[in-house]
């Protein structure tokens, strides 16, 4: 029999320090709805997503209530339409966003990923047509989720692609100025993008996936900072291996939950996403976390040091636990969605500069960071384009998920309500990348790529 | 099937045969039982045994819930898999 301190110790970190499988995400892949005849594809496509994934929420309520794990989300990932859409000649993709979307809603899921571009070399006929039909998809649909990648380690950064994506952001923000920009909040800028991420606003199901799985994202930032409570004045070393406990035990439950979903929906299990992914409520932090290792403040000098060291102990434990590790694994850090990281930034102790920094050693990117709504397209495309080259250099996925609220100025606040929060403006550079970007072209793949 | 039933709350008369008649009436037989009292405050672990369980499992974790609204205290039941997933390798 199990002891009763392990018994409790479970029922602990689920209740008090609100450890829950965050997301249940099943990929489709929608390649077989490509049709010439636009109508046709989305018949099809709605078809299938609501066959695939009929069952979806009904199981993902059974598994939680059966096992006394809150499972906070279910949500769908599909092929990027773009190349779904492709085949069909139509010259704008609203429709087909709008489609998913409304499949998203008679299955009862609250986002689907996969409007999405994959335009790290350069662009096809349909990777333009769905980036141009970005701002008014996001702006006339509720669930759908958009990313678009143009920059890997192998292929370098598609700079043309990061001009563009400055001026779709622009116009996402303006196209939902009545709701703080929100549009942008789920558009997701993308390097060394991976096929089977579970969470949004980033998830699509790759080219190269099956035709249906299911990925797992977890989380438990809270119960990382109680383990941490236990060993305050222990050195790292302790620190790390305290971490990677608390990981383990996580994962396991990540391991058990995507089995029984996949035994259940009768869909392969893909991946277990290992994420300590913050939310606003009190005591789901990870900005907390770094607090709790000794700093005054998320954002003060050592922030970048303990968030290598969080990110990596979250990865090493969470290895042994499942069989498929996978996603983006690791510590997230989105400014409107981490009660710590407002903070912080509202006390002045975090500017994006420094965010930048610890982008190198998260999990993803500058996620979530809201900024004036008169910054210029251009500003966002060179941070776009800073953020590609730590990720292509460091053979990373790093994101960009910057929302330029309209009509607001440093010293306001963005409300995007629920899972994404609110958040501060933030304040930019005031020098101008104008020249820079509009240089456009490839900027090479760096050395660290030529492997063969 | 096995679960794990959890019963934590304050200490009073006949929690045990309370929670014990919820699960005797469904079915479900008790394999190992340990409680423990800390200044005041009841903790009950229970190890039961499904398989021949009448209802079913939402059913009964309702069942079970509803019964501590009553009495008092906070009553949980899961699958046993969660906490040796968790503890054991």
């Amino acid at each position: 029999m199990i002891s009763q301190s392990e018994i409790t110790e479970t029922i602990r970190m689920i209740e008090s320090e609100k450890l829950d499988i965050r997301t249940i995400t099943l990929g489709i892949s929608l390649r077989d709805c490509a049709d010439s005849d636009g109508a046709v594809a989305r018949r099809k496509i709605y078809d299938k997503i609501t066959y695939c994934a009929k069952n979806l929420v009904r199981v993902g309520d059974e598994i939680s209530i059966e096992y006394g794990i809150p499972i906070i989300n279910k949500r769908i990932a599909v092929t990027p339409i773009s190349i779904v859409a492709e085949p069909s000649g139509d010259e704008n993709y609203v429709a087909f966003a709008q489609v998913i979307d409304q499949a998203a809603q008679a299955v009862g899921v609250n986002f689907i990923g996969g409007f999405t571009a994959l335009v790290h070399k350069g662009f096809t006929k349909g990777d333009m047509r769905l980036m141009a039909s970005i701002p008014e998809a996001l702006a006339t649909t509720e669930r759908v989720c958009s990313s678009v990648n143009l920059a890997t380690t192998k292929s370098g950064i598609n700079m043309d692609a990061v001009k563009h994506m400055g001026e779709i952001i622009k116009e996402t923000a303006f196209l939902t100025r009545e709701k703080d920009s929100l549009g942008c909040a789920k558009l997701m800028v993308l390097t060394n993008a991976v096929e089977d991420n579970p969470f949004m606003a980033g998830a699509f199901h790759g080219p190269g996936e099956a035709e249906c799985s299911i990925n797992i994202g977890i989380s438990g930032p809270g119960a990382v900072k109680a383990a941490l409570e236990k060993v305050k004045d222990a050195n790292f070393d302790t620190v790390a291996e305290c971490v990677k406990k608390v990981a383990f035990k996580i994962t396991r439950l990540g391991q058990l939950v995507a089995y029984e979903a996949s035994k259940r929906l009768r869909v392969p299990f893909g991946i277990v996403d290992v994420s300590l992914a913050p939310t606003p409520a009190i005591g789901d932090s990870v900005a907390r976390i770094l607090e709790e290792m000794g700093l005054e403040s998320f954002g003060a000098p050592g922030s970048t040091a303990a968030l290598a060291l969080l990110n990596d102990a979250v990865k090493k434990g969470g290895i042994m636990a499942s069989s498929h590790v996978g996603g983006l694994s690791g510590a997230f850090i989105p400014v409107s969605e981490d009660e710590g990281i407002i903070a912080a930034v509202e006390k002045g102790a975090l500017n994006i500069e420094k965010l930048e920094a610890m982008t190198c050693v998260c999990s993803v990117g500058l996620d979530m960071i809201a900024i004036a709504g008169d910054t210029s397209p251009e500003t966002i495309s060179a941070i776009i384009a800073d953020e590609a080259a730590i990720g292509i250099i460091n053979n990373k996925t790093t994101a960009v998920r910057i929302i330029p609220v309209w009509g607001k100025k440093v010293g306001e606040w963005a409300e995007f309500g629920g899972l994404l929060g609110r958040a501060p403006i933030m304040e930019v550079s005031k020098f101008s990348s104008r020249n820079f970007i509009q240089r456009g072209g490839r900027i090479p793949a760096p050395i660290t790529s030529l492997k063969n | 099937m096995k679960a794990i039933v959890t019963v934590i709350g304050k200490d009073k008369v006949g929690i045990i045969a309370q929670v014990s008649t919820v699960l005797a009436e469904n079915m479900v037989n008790i394999l190992d039982i340990s409680q423990t009292i800390l200044q005041d405050y009841f903790t009950m672990i229970m190890l039961v045994d499904l398989s021949n369980m009448s209802i079913s499992f939402s059913e009964l974790h309702r069942r079970l819930e509803e019964k501590g609204e009553t009495i008092g205290v906070q009553i949980k039941i899961q699958r046993e898999e969660v906490f040796k997933a968790m503890h054991q390798i």
